[in-house]
């Protein structure tokens, strides 16, 4: 009896207030100016707009992650957002656990039947990217530099070199990683010596795939006079004038989109890529960059980012 | 200032460390303008004693008068203040400095180190020439020999107007020349009106240097006299507590075949400088060779490449006609030579381990203290109580950490340990350096007894008397080689003292 | 006189009350950081003790995070025995669960009772080849051991990234890691492991590797302690110029200590891999290779004490993270700081309290 009028209890709870929303940030946390900070603004808009706040964590270490997701769920959070793929085993482990949990996972695949998988295309918006410098270069060579040499930032480089070939075959691209460490994320002092050093030889555009090295980047291009472009998030108002554009990666659109549809009941599991078509990567045009991604370079890019939503240009996607 | 016929006087001071009484009502006061002895053995509370005057504890009874006046000495800035200095043993200096570096450090004068150390050079020059005490002022501190590091400790004490200064154990790192040198400028600031107190174990210190003397034993003062109204045989006495002899007790040798034979051996240091420079001799069993020198004269490259703790780069040696080069000191202990380093410390034992472990160091993988892979603990510290008991090593507890032990204490155990392996061939260096009057005379006694056992020993010591006392037939060394030997009867301090300094070579027999 | 230091209480006061005082000073010092930040000290240390002791599953997560900190403490202590700074303990770790992971992975058909033995195997050979280098340069060379281990640290992770990211990711996968062990290689949790004498015990990542760990504690008691080959480590350890005169080679005794420690720190790999995550994954040794510095100086380098500072680093992480999980203002970052104060204090400012402890002691 008891038991049933607690059912009933806590069902009308649910009910009244709809979801009791949750998401787990990685490593870089939610300030990482990039991609973590991409979905905590996702959350400010559905808070904003809702009401509704998310409880949050930062891991800082393996285990919590399994460890928290299963905290929140047993605290009666039943819509997890997991950010970033090394949370996809964790997801893997837990949400069969709690079935009447929804989990989001952003950038992983996990199958499972209350698990909805979040994948970005982002060689479309890299290759975008690439031409834009290879548009932009005066030398002909280019650089881009990666945070860890892992498939998520191969998938960048790929589709940054493809890119800048569909301008000019013969454009030259050097290509560095910052380190093997977690340290490679955040380490704004070596993404500046990395850059200084493609700048060296004779690269005038720089792409960084890097979370926080990347500030290292765009400074040091900005002190060469020199140009870089952003990643993730747009960037384009750190250095005015410098940063060429940057390849978008909506990852709060993602985070939003799911937020609301199961506040709405539309939520369903699966597996879900945003790329171009779907507005979920792209590259970033504004009164910062206005004066340096010139209309002719813009009407390059939108000329081929119609023909790769149609299907008349490939972009090569990284494969293991 | 009031300036009274005392200097300094302590009244009852008393200190306790837990279970240890280390100073008893100590009552003594120092005249000014003399040279004060401070005499007592190892662990009778000189320092304790000293420590407290110059503020480094706080007595738990009695108090301190300087100048006639009661003064609260808190901290050495206190004492420094009340115009007293000390010189420690191990000396208080920045090896990588200068010595002008060394003689502001914690008196700079100010941010600008340049204002400071031009007002210091002017102080320097002054003292120098008021004291006839002169230092290279820009010489980097570790590259001087020790004698002169201890004048910066005087040098710096005297800077910052020291007119009672304390020195503790000041010779045991120097050669007899650099003591009489110290000896001297100790006279000529009494004479200045300076006040001395010279803490030693040594007596011929006390007879050669000083005015008055004040004898301590177990915390308290037992005596306290002038000078030349005592003797070294009646300090000696009153340091032990009762009758010592201070002369060795031997019969004439009776030496048998060669045990231990060193032929053109010959040595260079890791830098590759030449230190033993083709050495030859031999030791027979039932004697004992002294090997005599100024330190520094290849002696303790000699005892280290015969124990096999650096390569020589030629000559042969040989244990019972056995050659031993090429053999690492555990092989040639196992063929039955033994040997008690000159630096105990640094090399003999290990100090911050408990006295049972240090009694087995070098024998550690014999059977007796094993089985299996395993370490037998009753065994070995049942094995440290006898040979403590043995050698009436104090206190007699094989937990105790060896730094917690006298000098002589330690020395005794290293002596116990070494000779308790039954060694065919011993090689002692410094065997007496840092120990006590009664446990020096027992040592002495136990070497010739090993002797009289038919065993070859091999002696180094810096001290004369002690190679005198003991040995048999006495090797001179002079600049890596032997450059004469006497036998224990023809040989005097005088000839000795010549011939360690290279005048009247005699030929080598 | 030199026998002021006999007294035995004041062993006592240096082994017992001089850590307790060093870790009361740094939860003091985290209270006033935690009162700035405005949330209350005395219910964030409730907190953060419940969250570490409270329950069941707590308790195994705070035990499952000291496992870590036991084997890389040991590592730490056991090279510090033989006057050796190990930083290295964090690539040691990594290269271990390689090993660890390279028998799971391929061997993952045989029974556990063979698999499990050969893996633990794998662990201490991979960690101890991983600091057999940095030894020898040591030993022969005398490239400095803190130096060279810590560029160790970073060549394992090189190492390790290249490997998870060509050679054993699973395929058609983003993160760099390798496909999930076969279960018969998984070492039991506390939960399985008691259930089946019939205790209940919560699920949590806490496994057989614990008692490994226990286990390797007092073994690295009995060889320091009470072996030959202890003995002699201890002397080069603390004086050279003795272990050469006892005939005890102090550049054999570097090597064989920093293969045992290294073996030892490649313990982490069982817990981490063969007990919690199943896999091999990026950075999992998450620092712990760096906490052990603080256990194995907060513990003496005994392994009785390296025992008990990681139980209480280990709370400190579990704990921490309860605290940042409930209370709202509490982030990672202040988690962070507390720990890194726990560590400032009990590790690097160890005795700072000694002296006035000591004469407070003796009045």
């Amino acid at each position: 009896m008891r038991i049933i009028l607690l059912f009933l209890l806590s069902a009308a709870c649910a009910l009244a207030e709809g979801i009791k929303p949750a998401i787990v940030y990685d490593f870089g946390g939610k300030f990482d100016r990039s991609f973590n900070q991409s979905a905590s603004e996702g959350v400010a808009r559905f808070t904003r707009e809702t009401g509704i706040a998310f409880r949050d964590f930062e891991v800082t270490n393996a285990t919590q992650r399994v460890q928290v997701m299963r905290q929140f769920a047993r605290h009666g959070y039943n819509f997890i957002v997991a950010v970033g793929f090394s949370q996809a085993s964790a997801v893997e482990q837990v949400a069969p656990e709690f079935p009447d949990v929804r989990f989001v996972i952003i950038d992983g695949n996990v199958d499972l039947p209350n698990v909805e998988s979040v994948n970005f295309r982002e060689q479309e918006s890299s290759f975008l990217c690439g031409m834009a410098a290879a548009l932009s270069s005066k030398t002909g060579k280019i650089g881009f530099v990666g945070g860890m040499d892992i498939p998520l930032i191969r998938k960048f480089a790929l589709g940054y070199e493809a890119g800048a070939r569909h301008v000019n075959p013969k454009i030259e691209v050097f290509e560095n990683m910052t380190g093997s460490t977690p340290s490679a994320w955040n380490d704004p002092t070596r993404g500046a010596e990395l850059a200084k050093s493609q700048f060296g030889r004779g690269a005038d555009v720089v792409f960084h795939a890097a979370g926080g090295t990347g500030m290292g980047v765009m400074q040091a291009a900005q002190d060469a006079g020199l140009l870089s472009i952003g990643c993730d998030s747009n960037q384009d108002y750190i250095h005015p004038g410098s940063v060429l554009t940057s390849a978008l990666k909506r990852v709060d659109v993602a985070v939003y989109r799911a937020a609301t549809a199961a506040r709405n009941g539309s939520w369903v599991h699966g597996h879900v890529t945003f790329g171009l078509a779907e507005d979920g990567v792209g590259y970033s045009l504004d009164e910062y960059n206005r004066a340096i991604l010139t209309p002719a370079i813009e009407k390059r890019l939108e000329d081929a980012k119609r023909d790769i939503v149609a299907g008349r240009v490939a972009v090569p996607e990284y494969r293991e | 200032m009031n300036k009274g016929e005392t200097a300094l006087e302590l009244r009852g001071i008393d200190k306790r460390f837990g279970a240890v009484h280390a100073n008893r009502a100590v009552s003594f006061s120092v005249r000014r303008g003399t040279i004060h002895g401070l005499i007592g053995e190892n662990g009778a509370g000189k320092s304790t004693l000293m420590n407290i005057v110059y503020g480094f504890h706080p007595a738990d009874a009695g108090e301190l008068l300087v100048d006639g006046r009661a003064v609260a000495i808190r901290s050495p800035q206190d004492a420094i203040a009340a115009g007293i200095g000390m010189v420690h043993q191990h000396f208080m200096l920045v090896p990588n400095f200068t010595v002008l570096e060394n003689l502001i450090l914690g008196a700079e004068g100010g941010w600008r180190l340049a204002a400071g150390r031009a007002k210091a050079r002017a102080a320097m020059e002054r003292i120098e020439r008021e004291h006839g005490l002169s230092v290279p002022l820009d010489a980097v501190v570790e590259d001087l020999p020790v004698g002169i590091q201890q004048r910066v400790e005087i040098l710096k004490a005297l800077n910052r107007g020291a007119e009672i200064l304390i020195l503790d154990e000041p010779t045991a790192v120097l050669t007899p020349q650099e003591t009489s040198q110290l000896f001297e400028l100790l006279r000529r600031l009494r004479d200045q009106g300076r006040t001395i107190i010279l803490v030693t174990h040594k007596l011929k210190e006390i007879m050669a240097v000083t005015d008055n003397v004040t004898v301590m034993r177990q915390g308290a003062v037992v005596a306290g006299v002038a000078t030349a109204a005592t003797s070294p045989q009646a300090l000696a006495d009153e340091m032990v507590g009762r009758a010592v002899s201070l002369e060795v007790a031997k019969g004439p040798a009776a030496p048998g075949v060669p045990l231990l034979s060193v032929r053109d051996l010959a040595v260079r240091d890791r830098k590759g400088v030449p230190r033993v420079k083709g050495v030859s001799f031999e030791v027979r069993a039932g004697e004992i060779v002294g090997i005599a020198g100024v330190a520094g004269n290849g002696q303790s490259e000699l005892l280290e490449a015969i124990a096999g703790l650096v390569e020589p780069e030629r000559g042969e040696i040989s244990v019972s006609g056995r050659p031993v080069n090429g053999l690492d000191p555990r092989e040639r202990r196992a063929l039955g030579l033994a040997h008690i380093p000159e630096d105990r410390l640094r090399m003999g034992v290990v100090a911050a381990f408990p006295a049972r472990d240090n009694a087995i160091l070098g024998y550690h993988d014999r059977a007796g203290y094993n089985r299996g892979p395993f370490t037998r603990p009753a065994r070995i510290s049942g094995d440290c109580a006898r040979k403590m008991s043995d050698w009436d090593v104090r206190p007699p507890a094989p937990g105790l950490r060896m730094s917690l032990f006298s000098g002589g204490n330690q020395q005794k155990l290293v002596l116990a340990r070494e000779i308790d392996s039954n060694p065919v061939v011993l090689l002692i260096g410094q065997p007496t350096r840092g120990v006590d009057i009664g446990a020096i005379e027992f040592i002495h006694r136990r070497l010739v007894a090993l002797r009289d056992a038919g065993k070859a020993l091999l002696l180094v010591s810096v001290e004369l008397d002690e190679i005198l006392g003991l040995a048999d037939r006495i090797l001179v060394m002079a600049g890596g080689e032997i450059v004469g030997e006497l036998s224990a009867a023809e040989a005097s301090e005088e000839k000795l003292g010549l011939m360690m300094a290279g005048i009247g070579k005699a030929a080598h027999g | 006189m030199s026998a002021e230091r006999a007294a035995p209480s004041l062993r006592w006061l240096e082994a017992l009350v001089l850590p307790l005082a060093n870790l009361v000073l740094a939860l003091l010092l985290s209270g006033l950081i935690i009162r700035l930040i405005g949330e209350s000290p005395l219910a964030a240390f409730r907190l953060m003790l419940s969250g570490a002791f409270g329950s069941q599953e707590a308790l195994g997560y705070t035990l499952y995070y000291a496992t870590n900190f036991i084997f890389t403490g040991l590592a730490v202590a056991v090279a510090f025995h033989a006057g050796l700074f190990n930083i290295g303990a964090e690539g040691q770790a990594y290269i271990g669960g390689l090993g660890a992971g390279l028998v799971c992975l391929g061997l993952g058909s045989l029974p556990f009772w063979l698999v499990a033995p050969l893996a633990i195997v794998a662990a201490a050979l991979f960690g101890a080849g991983w600091a057999l280098v940095p030894a020898w340069l040591q030993a022969r060379r005398g490239s400095h051991i803190v130096i060279t281990t810590i560029m160790f640290n970073f060549l394992a992770s090189a190492l390790m990234t290249w490997l998870l990211v060509n050679i054993l990711i699973k395929p058609g996968q983003q993160s760099p890691e390798t496909r999930e062990f076969a279960p018969g290689t998984w070492l039991p949790s506390a939960h399985d492991l008691l259930a089946r004498i019939g205790l209940s015990f919560a699920p949590s990542p806490l496994n057989l590797a614990f008692a490994l760990a226990i286990a390797a504690s007092a073994l690295v008691w009995l060889v320091i302690w009470r072996t030959r080959w202890g003995y002699a480590l201890r002397v080069a350890g603390k004086n050279a110029a003795a272990a050469r005169y006892a005939g005890i080679s102090p550049a054999r005794v570097t090597i064989a200590a920093m293969l045992l420690s290294g073996a030892l720190a490649g313990g982490l790999g069982l817990n981490e891999l063969m007990g919690a995550e199943h896999r091999i994954l990026l950075d999992f040794p998450g620092g712990a290779g760096f906490v052990g510095i603080a256990v194995a100086l907060m513990g003496r380098n005994n392994p009785v004490g390296i025992v008990i500072s990681a139980i209480l680093f280990g709370a400190l992480y579990q704990g921490g993270s309860e605290l940042s999980f409930d209370m709202p203002h509490v982030n990672r970052d202040t988690v962070v700081v507390i720990q890194g104060l726990v560590i400032l204090f009990c590790g690097a400012l160890e005795n700072v309290l000694k002296r006035p402890l000591s004469r407070l002691w003796s009045r």
